[in-house]
């Protein structure tokens, strides 16, 4: 089986052919926001970080921004910054162009104010959308996907039917020689130890551990019971009582090969096969993981029917939950019926998914890009704002 | 028809509910290959957990074949099982030396 996706520079291939207009900092956003709805064929990149953080927070806002301008579903990128921010926007730029792709940069402070870079800032992206819109899509086997698969406002359905079925998507695309990318440390409290059994190696099994145990330090260092928190209230009512119970449901979309590497946020898995990226679960932070480690498609598992999509990756949403899937059909791709037994239904499904991942990968709109949600991501951090 | 629970393990001592089920209900269970009679002595929700069997007070609650919680109270089978009682062993700041 195939897909038709655009070529990149470095070998890499878009299943979307957008100008990125990205934000280095909170301060830009206005200006990054008012250039994508300028100038069509843009999608802007905002984020409230970049600026009074310690060196590590700094460190990883920088990653992670290069990280999302290789995405190949980004054609070319156009970096906004205010000009007095933390992060060095020359370090973006440089980062970025490391990926063969064009960039260009506006700072705002040099050029006048936001109605000046807002006017040279859009001539930049009408150039550089002219020049991607040349590029046709052509015929790519499924190894050159990457797969990124999430849960959200998970229910008890996740963990029976959407969750598992999105892991045989899994399984089937590594089966063709590509990429899954999952995470959502979080939710590994309580099954990290089944994970680290297929872990490639000793270090990765290691690795794995220590992720969940920093995870689980941070969470701990507030002195509360977490739960509320995570498990969330919505899931509480959904019925998950645990972090273990909604971890052990929560795991299952990663599916069952080998995991070959566990990478920190903003990172750019290397290889082929299964990887985890240390990040919490939280939408706009996990999105903004997935988009950074190259994800061109997401399967994003709900139960209770998380609505959003990610400004330049196509994100399917798929529930197991009847009731969400009759109320939410404005935001649900995909519903998993539950099954009389579970097993072949869920392996049926699985590859119903991942020929909805092949289409979708090839042009098929999803209802979050048709209605347009998926905005407003953010990127993890996790020292003080100082 | 379709099941009205679910038993995931053997191991398992909770169900998940496939139905909104009613205190009264008697419910049919396969569990291991056998098939298991329970009484529910409460309204479950859809998507909600009930007790296959007796369980302790501080003892595992165990769903997916893994331990899910801690029960904190005598649950009896049939009892709907969840926040009111069963705690997380993870993530547990409240309680002193939790952090790993």
């Amino acid at each position: 089986m195939s897909f038709l996706g655009y070529r990149r520079q470095n070998g890499s291939v878009g299943t979307r052919n957008y100008t990125g207009i990205i934000s280095t900092v909170g301060c830009a956003n206005d200006v990054t926001w008012q250039i994508s709805q300028q100038v069509k064929g843009c999608v802007p990149f905002l984020h409230g970080q970049g600026c009074s953080q310690t060196q590590p927070d700094l460190d990883q806002v920088t990653r992670t921004l290069i990280s999302l301008g290789w995405n190949p579903n980004l054609a070319g990128v156009l970096v906004v910054s205010l000009g007095c921010e933390s992060v060095l926007v020359d370090k973006i730029v440089e980062g970025i162009a490391g990926s063969g792709k064009p960039v260009e940069k506006i700072v705002i402070q040099k050029v006048g104010g936001a109605i000046t870079a807002l006017t040279q800032g859009s001539r930049l992206a009408q150039t550089m959308v002219a020049d991607a819109s040349k590029i046709k899509r052509e015929e790519f086997p499924d190894s050159d996907l990457v797969l990124g698969v999430k849960c959200g406002a998970s229910d008890t359905t996740s963990g029976l039917t959407s969750n598992p079925a999105t892991g045989v998507a899994c399984d089937l695309l590594i089966d063709k020689g590509g990429t899954c990318i999952f995470g959502e440390t979080t939710e590994f409290m309580g099954a990290e130890h089944i994970l680290a059994r297929r872990a490639a190696t000793p270090e990765v099994a290691n690795k794995i551990m220590d992720i969940v145990a920093r995870m689980e330090r941070r969470a701990t260092a507030m002195g509360f019971d977490m739960r509320g928190g995570q498990p969330t209230t919505g899931n509480i009512a959904g019925g998950l009582t645990t972090i273990e119970e909604k971890s052990l449901g929560a795991i299952a979309k990663g599916g069952t090969k080998p995991i070959q590497g566990v990478y920190e946020y903003g990172e750019r898995p290397q290889g082929k096969g299964l990887f985890i990226v240390d990040t919490p679960g939280r939408e706009p932070e996990f999105l903004t993981a997935l988009g950074a480690a190259g994800a061109q498609v997401i399967i994003f598992s709900t139960g209770l029917g998380a609505p959003q999509g990610f400004p330049f990756v196509p994100v399917i949403k798929v529930t197991g939950n009847p009731i969400t899937y009759e109320r939410l059909t404005v935001h649900i791709d995909v519903f998993v019926e539950l099954a009389d037994k579970a097993g072949s239904d869920i392996a049926r499904a699985g590859q119903a998914l991942y020929q909805e991942v092949l289409a979708v990968a090839s042009g098929k709109q999803t209802k979050a890009e048709i209605i347009n949600y998926g905005n407003f991501p953010n990127i993890f951090t996790v020292g003080p704002v100082i | 028809m379709k099941q009205k629970a679910v038993v995931l393990s053997p191991k398992d001592n909770v169900a998940t509910a496939l139905a909104e089920l009613k205190a009264g209900d008697t419910l049919e269970l396969e569990v291991g290959g056998e098939t298991r009679e329970v009484k529910l002595t409460a309204d479950v929700p859809f998507g909600h957990k009930f007790s296959l069997s007796k369980i302790e007070p501080n003892s595992p609650v165990i769903k997916y074949g893994e331990v899910i919680g801690v029960s904190t109270t005598t649950i009896k089978p049939g009892d709907y099982v969840h926040i009111h009682n069963v705690v997380s062993r993870r993530g547990r700041g409240d309680l002193e030396g939790s952090a790993r």
